[in-house]
């Protein structure tokens, strides 16, 4: 492109921008020591023999990859076929947390709507309130949960009290629970880039496209969704990410059925019980298929722009 | 029969239109009807209400009591996108992520035009607005006054009954502002849609308009042409909000058939002519700084001192303080060999009786 007559001055290119170096060495810094060296160590470790009271052997091993996807019979001596525990474990996990992430989109939208749509100082309140929750610890807000919604809790009692129900419904240990974990943990992280990026949307535009007969659902469909794509992308990577690996949740609230991937994991690093290089390798193919996702994502970015 | 031609029907009807925000009162019972195939600035200062009007027309506000009758049919409650009316916005508003041709379409589509007129359509209007090469640019790869363009192109596809226009020239630069002022004119009398265009900018309103409508505090306060406005003035807003202008304090001993008789500090006898609505006793004239002329002491009906001058360029300004009170503002051509006299020197005034006008208070 670049057409002659263009007049675009980019913000940020002038004597103000300062050294690009300089202002990245800070995050370059901490994200090689707490990023990339662990992420190297894990894998490092996912090619080692295990220890089999937790730790490695630093001996070259396929070991820890071909348990995952293969099964060789219970001595190790069959020939091998392919094990479907693990990539089903994956399978549900990819599934929870794209549940847990259309959930949180379907009530995070309209609540960043809503928060970015008050006047200057309701919005700090709204945005104040959405926060709280997470001045708790996650474990203790997830215990909390948890006993809110058993059999014998309160949610339980108050619905059998009002009489909507006579029996508890059991919901601890189900998919819902975990869902509602998940979707409890992880909400603000959809509602807070939605926010930003609706506060930012100029609501002209709206106007314009009802002046030019857009209905409601054309003018968000056409103009609105387009215009807070970015933020609604970033709240979706945001959710889907943690909760692929949340344990926490799943633990507490879901129990054996509805093991997940960072229940797995954690396990494997667990007691004497562990395999580490076990544990390394889920991580690593964790890790590959996030990094996937996001480079298409990016990928598809770069087309459109 | 009827004939084909509307040239002086009333295009937008507006009646009695109020509209309140909380306590505040943004638009105070105006009324005023805006002619089919007119040129029509709504004119005042910052906040007066006039973008206001401008959005009970679009629909982007609702009226608290009134009707807006739109060529015989009340659109006062109907919602935007049912209103055959179409806005250029101040900031443009153009959709950031469609090029052009994408925002010059939007609104044909939405009407459910199919593709192949939507894009004839849209060839058309690019052409009347000379930006046919730009057809595929984001509006982020455009200056201001090809965005301008293209939001004048964009409200104009569907061919709307009526164009509003929100100070679509106050993010220009000056050169470029009375470039546009001519093209805006021409493309109104080319398309002959009714143009109703908001501004604060009384040159803007001057040279553009068929007729003119002055607001302030959400109150009509005069309609009419660019000369009638600047000629004979209503009253001392408008007086003073266009143009520049004096107003001499005078004691008014008469009225009738718009003429007035008055006396002038230091007590000569003037008759000029009135607005509608002046009354007797202490009143105001206005008289244009160009219609004052200065005269030696003994010739003028009104006498002072010279307290400045400014040199204009093609005028010269001169402030005379008068002996009873107040200060006269005098505009003198450059060009006339007349000598201006020095500041401190003795000096008399004469209006002339024509230009001069007593106002409404």
């Amino acid at each position: 492109m670049a057409a002659a007559g263009a007049n675009i001055s980019k913000p940020g290119s002038g004597i103000y921008a300062g050294s690009g170096v300089a202002l990245m060495l800070p995050s370059w810094l901490i994200i090689g020591l707490f990023l990339l060296i662990p992420v190297l160590l894990m894998l490092v470790y996912s090619f080692l023999t295990k220890e089999f009271r937790g730790g490695v052997i630093w001996e070259f091993s396929l070991d820890a990859y071909d348990q995952f996807f293969f099964y060789r019979g219970l001595f190790g001596d069959e020939p091998p076929v392919l094990e479907w525990t693990y990539i089903g474990i994956f399978w549900r996990s990819i599934w929870q947390a794209g549940a847990a992430t259309i959930f949180c989109l379907i009530i995070g939208f309209p609540t960043a709507w809503f928060i970015a749509t008050r006047s200057g100082a309701n919005k700090s309140v709204w945005l104040f309130l959405i926060t709280i929750p997470y001045w708790v610890n996650l474990l203790i807000r997830t215990i909390s949960m948890k006993f809110l919604i058993r059999d014998t809790g309160p949610l339980n009692e108050w619905l059998m009290w009002i009489g909507v129900i006579s029996e508890p419904i059991h919901m601890i240990n189900t998919n819902f629970a975990v869902q509602l974990g998940l979707f409890y943990s992880y909400l603000p992280f959809m509602v807070l880039p939605i926010y930003a990026s609706v506060e930012r949307y100029n609501f002209a535009l709206s106007e314009a496209a009802a002046d030019l007969y857009a209905s409601r659902w054309e003018t968000l469909r056409l103009i609105i969704l387009p215009a807070v794509k970015p933020g609604v992308i970033a709240g979706c990577i945001l959710v889907f990410v943690p909760s692929l690996g949340a344990f926490l949740a799943p633990d507490l609230l879901g129990g054996a059925k509805t093991f997940m991937i960072g229940s797995l994991i954690e396990e494997q690093f667990k007691g004497n019980a562990g395999n580490w290089p076990f544990g390394a390798a889920a991580s690593m193919i964790l890790l590959s298929m996030v990094l996937v996702a996001l480079g298409y994502y990016a990928r598809q970015q770069n087309r459109e722009a | 029969m009827v004939s084909d031609q509307h040239v002086n029907d009333v295009a937008i009807d507006i009646r009695s239109v109020s509209k309140l925000f909380g306590d505040f009162v943004a638009l105070d019972n105006v009324s005023v009807g805006i002619l089919d195939n007119e040129f029509f600035t709504l004119l005042g200062p910052s906040g007066c209400g006039k973008t206001t009007l401008l959005r009970t027309i679009a629909g982007f506000e609702d009226v608290s009591s009134g009707e807006i009758v739109l060529y015989g049919e009340n659109i006062a409650g109907l919602p935007p996108n049912q209103r055959p009316v179409n806005t250029v916005f101040q900031q443009y508003a153009l959709f950031p992520h469609m090029n052009v041709t994408q925002n010059v379409k939007f609104g044909l589509l939405r009407q459910g035009v199919d593709e192949a007129t939507a894009t004839r359509r849209v060839n058309e209007v690019l052409d009347l607005v000379q930006l046919t090469p730009f057809a595929t640019r984001l509006p982020s790869q455009m200056s201001g006054g090809q965005q301008q363009r293209v939001a004048l192109a964009r409200a104009l596809a569907p061919n709307p009954k009526v164009l509003l226009l929100d100070e679509p020239l106050s993010a220009l630069d000056l050169k470029l502002r009375q470039a546009v002022r001519l093209e805006l004119q021409q493309l109104q009398s080319d398309t002959g849609i009714t143009f109703v265009f908001v501004t604060h900018d009384q040159e803007e309103a001057l040279t553009m308009s068929d007729r003119i409508a002055v607001i302030n505090n959400g109150q009509l306060q005069q309609v009419g042409s660019a000369e009638e406005i600047y000629e004979a003035p209503k009253n001392k807003f408008v007086a003073n909000f266009i143009g520049e202008t004096n107003l001499i304090d005078v004691n008014v001993t008469s009225v009738s058939d718009g003429k007035a008789s008055c006396s002038l500090p230091g007590g000569m006898a003037f008759s000029c002519s009135a607005a509608d609505g002046a009354i007797t006793g202490d009143g105001h004239l206005s008289i244009r700084p160009e219609r004052v002329t200065l005269v030696s002491p003994a010739k003028g009906i009104l006498r002072g001192t010279v307290t400045r001058q400014i040199y204009l360029g093609t005028d010269m300004h001169v402030d005379v303080q008068l002996e009873d009170k107040g200060l006269v503002k005098v505009r003198v051509q450059n060009s006339s060999s007349m000598r201006i006299p020095p500041v401190g020197d003795e000096v008399g005034l004469n209006l002339e009786a024509d230009a001069a006008r007593l106002l409404v208070d």
